[in-house]
């Protein structure tokens, strides 16, 4: 039993908008009220529900790829030495396991969504997940290229597509749908992309990237999964893909669907040269739109690594680069492209995109249905969300980084006039209660009674960027995991899961099907719940 | 001065990064003998393996054999480290200035990705000299290498920018995929000097077996080896650019990457 006193907290789903009162938590939740137990003072400090990142890249083969692919980003990683409380690790780009766990549960962060799963590796995902401590964790399954899903849609068989992919959720102990670059990463393995929605792809002669799409988000609404499609557009990074984008959100006609990383999605321009921001053009549409909600996808100067399903366009970003280039192809689901990287401020594109993941999340005036991403760790590393907070926070410092960037990128946006500057309680939606909601998370993202006791206190500082990198408590179910920056625990976190309705006889379509494509039995396929630890299941209708 | 005489050898590598001037500079004797060192995964003490002299100085003697201990100077800046003897692998490595001098010995990637200051190797050197850790875009970045012995595979991979001179006989791959910068080797080399190399210049007295992607350009005095020649006396290395002595033919590549570098051997008349 514990009892945090006298802190300012921030609960924008339960409309508390910096009220001063007590928390009290039993067994891992938030309650009414307790007797005895232990204090917390948070007098004169800030309570917020615990973050909740909606789309990273954590946990599984990809990773693992670019981990073993950029050793001169782990030398120069902040290391975690191992001690009686922790294991050993290295931060940088790709964090190791459980230095994701210290990073996040360090920047008061409780719940990640792993944003892209292939279910042949799907096994290799959790397992990794599970040496992910302190968060709870979800993923979200990869299906715009399944070849499975995408030959039943060519044979106009939706009823048995929905089956199937009810069928491939449940076999990667997935949380969501997610759709990359849909039918372009099929495209690829023709050496080809996807970038017009209503071409057929190679292959096939009625699917297209709009089918995929329209049947996908229907398919999930159908299945009544609490996430609605998890979508990576057409086109991403391509200057001019606005035209994609808003042709994709029209596709989607009322569906649900949350736009991934929607920075990336967001250019005007013909070429490189040319290449300027949309988001205002994005943000218009999209106001009007409550069918749809987005994370930033924003990018940070300095290195990276690019890591996503969307092959061809990785071997682009490798020809701009000349630098290092891994291609995974994922037999009949999907692919793979990591290409290290680096955003300069010096370079036009780049200053185009710093700024593009800032207008979106200044231009969208519902903070509930935008939320603070950097496609981790496409844009910037997750470790450096502190730093957009200070820049959304305070219009002075971010006009005077706007300055600072090369002179021509000033007439390819519009953030020199941006005014708007985020609350606390604005800050609090966008990294807690709004990612919470959309991923349909009930006990996530707020404090009301029958929340989980992920709570993260803050002191109060002008500097957004320090105060929200230290914070001086962070509590994971009820339990304090950092203590003024310094690790008191290390708890297993929880996985999230669903398990849709399916018709079992799907199983007797799947499984001659596999034994002429797959390299892998049929038996061996599914990730089995015994592998789970610690799963929650959540089953819909 | 601080004063460090190796009284255990390690029967493993040692890692003691911590054996910098900028680590000891404000450091009294009791916290530098309490320096952390790994021996593999375990965590020792530096007084553990070295007998500790002297406090708070950017200068560190070290006496006996240190072949076995790892970093020595990592990421130094100022100052100075003075080795009677020998030193182990990644010597210097990362090095933003100052200056570490060997009597003996060293081994693999001294110098490695070193941006700035000077080390000078009395006895032999072992391959990577200067070179890029794997995986990075560049090796040593500025400053100056010099071995008075041999050296192993690989010098100079991927530098940048920097003076790396050997006065005895270099192995394979000497400037594997340079970027810029100059590799005095006084001796020659074995096979493949300069392979893939983007830029830079290597500089050899004797000549080296060339790549059939390496082309004769012409045969010249080049007025910069006049200033080279002037700052390596000073360190105690005498390369010749007398006209009247000689010339040095130009050979250009590798024309496989293709690539602007150049390699100059000395041709005395």
């Amino acid at each position: 039993m514990l009892r945090i006193k006298g802190g300012k907290v921030y609960d924008p789903a339960n409309k508390i908008d910096g009220v001063v009162k007590d928390i009290c938590i039993s067994d891992g939740r938030v309650v009414a009220d307790v007797q005895g137990g232990k204090t917390i003072d948070a007098t004169g400090m800030i309570v917020f529900p615990g973050g909740v990142d909606i789309h990273t890249h954590v946990a599984g083969a990809a990773l693992n790829f670019a981990r073993a692919m950029t050793p001169e980003n782990q030398r120069h990683a902040v290391k975690f030495l191992h001690t009686s409380k922790r294991r050993t690790g290295i931060g940088g780009p790709t964090p190791t396991t459980f230095a994701t766990g210290y990073l996040y549960a360090g920047m008061g962060y409780t719940t990640v969504v792993e944003a892209a799963v292939p279910v042949l590796s799907a096994k290799h995902t959790h397992e990794e997940l599970r040496d992910t401590p302190i968060v709870d964790k979800a993923c979200c399954v990869l299906m715009a290229n399944n070849e499975i899903v995408m030959d039943l849609l060519e044979a106009g068989e939706d009823e048995r597509a929905k089956d199937v992919v009810a069928w491939l959720i449940w076999a990667a102990k997935a949380y969501g749908v997610k759709a990359v670059n849909p039918g372009g990463v099929t495209a690829w393995k023709w050496g080809k992309d996807a970038k017009t929605l209503h071409e057929s792809i190679p292959g096939y002669s009625k699917v297209t990237p709009a089918r995929i799409i329209s049947s996908l988000s229907k398919i999930v609404d159908q299945l009544g999964l609490p996430h609605p499609l998890h979508l990576h557009c057409n086109n991403l990074g391509a200057p001019g893909n606005v035209a994609t984008t808003l042709e994709t959100m029209k596709v989607l006609e009322n569906n649900r669907a949350h736009m991934a990383h929607l920075q990336f999605h967001s250019y005007g321009g013909d070429d490189w040269h040319s290449m300027r921001s949309e988001a205002k053009t994005i943000a218009d549409y999209f106001n009007v739109h409550p069918n749809l909600t987005a994370d930033a996808g924003a990018v940070l100067f300095g290195n990276s690594v690019t890591i996503t399903a969307d092959g061809p366009w990785q071997h682009l970003l490798y020809q701009l680069t000349g630098r290092k280039w891994g291609n995974l192809d994922v037999e009949n689901e999907t692919g793979c492209g990591i290409v290290p990287y680096t955003y300069k401020g010096s370079n036009l594109v780049n200053a185009v995109q710093w700024a593009v993941g800032l207008e979106l999340l200044l231009l969208i005036d519902d903070p509930w249905r935008i939320f603070l991403t950097t496609d981790h760790p496409n844009g910037a590393c997750f470790w450096r969300y502190p730093e957009i907070i200070h820049l959304l926070m305070n219009a002075d410092f971010r006009r005077e980084r706007v300055r600072a960037l090369p002179a021509k990128a000033l007439s390819r946006i519009v953030l020199a006039d941006l005014n708007r500057q985020y609350s606390l309680n604005e800050i609090a939606i966008i990294t807690s209660a709004g990612p919470a909601r959309a991923l349909g998370l009930e006990r996530k993202g707020h404090l009301g009674v029958g929340a989980d006791a992920d709570i993260t206190i803050y002191n109060q500082n002008p500097d957004g960027e320090h105060m929200f990198r230290y914070p001086r408590y962070v509590l994971k179910s009820g339990e304090v995991v950092v203590e003024e920056g310094e690790l008191r625990g290390s708890p297993e976190g929880r996985e999230f899961l669903v398990k849709p309705a399916f018709d079992p006889a799907v199983e007797e379509y799947l499984r001659p099907v596999f034994e002429q494509q797959y390299t892998m039995s049929f038996e061996n396929y599914p990730v089995e719940l015994e592998r789970i630890e610690r799963a929650e299941v959540r089953t819909c209708s | 001065m601080i004063t460090l005489t190796v009284k255990e050898q390690p029967n493993v590598p040692l890692e003691a990064e911590s054996i910098s001037p900028d680590v000891t500079v404000g450091l009294a004797r009791d916290a530098i003998r309490a320096l952390p060192v790994y021996l593999g995964k375990r965590h020792c003490r530096l007084d553990d393996f070295f007998e500790v002299d002297g406090e708070a100085s950017d200068e560190i003697e070290i006496h006996g054999d240190a072949a076995k201990v790892k970093w020595i100077g990592r990421e130094m800046s100022r100052g100075r480290i003075h080795i009677v003897g020998n030193a182990g692998m990644h010597l210097g490595a990362y090095m933003k200035g100052g200056e570490i001098d060997v009597t003996g010995n060293v081994s693999d990637w001294i110098g490695a990705e070193m941006k700035a200051g000077l080390i000078r190797v009395g006895g032999n050197a072992g391959g990577q000299i200067g070179a890029a850790y794997r995986g990075s875009l560049a090796g040593m970045k500025g400053g100056t290498i010099i071995v008075g012995g041999s050296a192993g595979l690989e010098v100079g991979m991927r530098m940048k920018r920097g003076v790396i001179v050997v006065k005895g006989p270099v192995r394979d791959f000497a400037g594997l995929q340079m970027k810029g910068g100059t590799i005095f080797l006084l001796s020659g080399a074995e096979i493949r000097t300069g392979a893939w190399m983007i830029r830079g210049t290597i500089v050899t007295l004797k000549p080296v077996q060339l790549l059939p992607t390496f082309c004769y350009a012409c045969a010249y005095n080049p007025t910069f080896m006049a200033i080279y020649a002037k700052y390596l006396r000073a360190l105690g290395v005498s390369i010749p650019y007398d006209a009247a002595a000689g010339s040095y033919l130009r050979f250009t590549g590798d024309t496989c990457v293709p690539g602007k570098g150049e390699i100059l051997t000395w041709h005395a008349n």
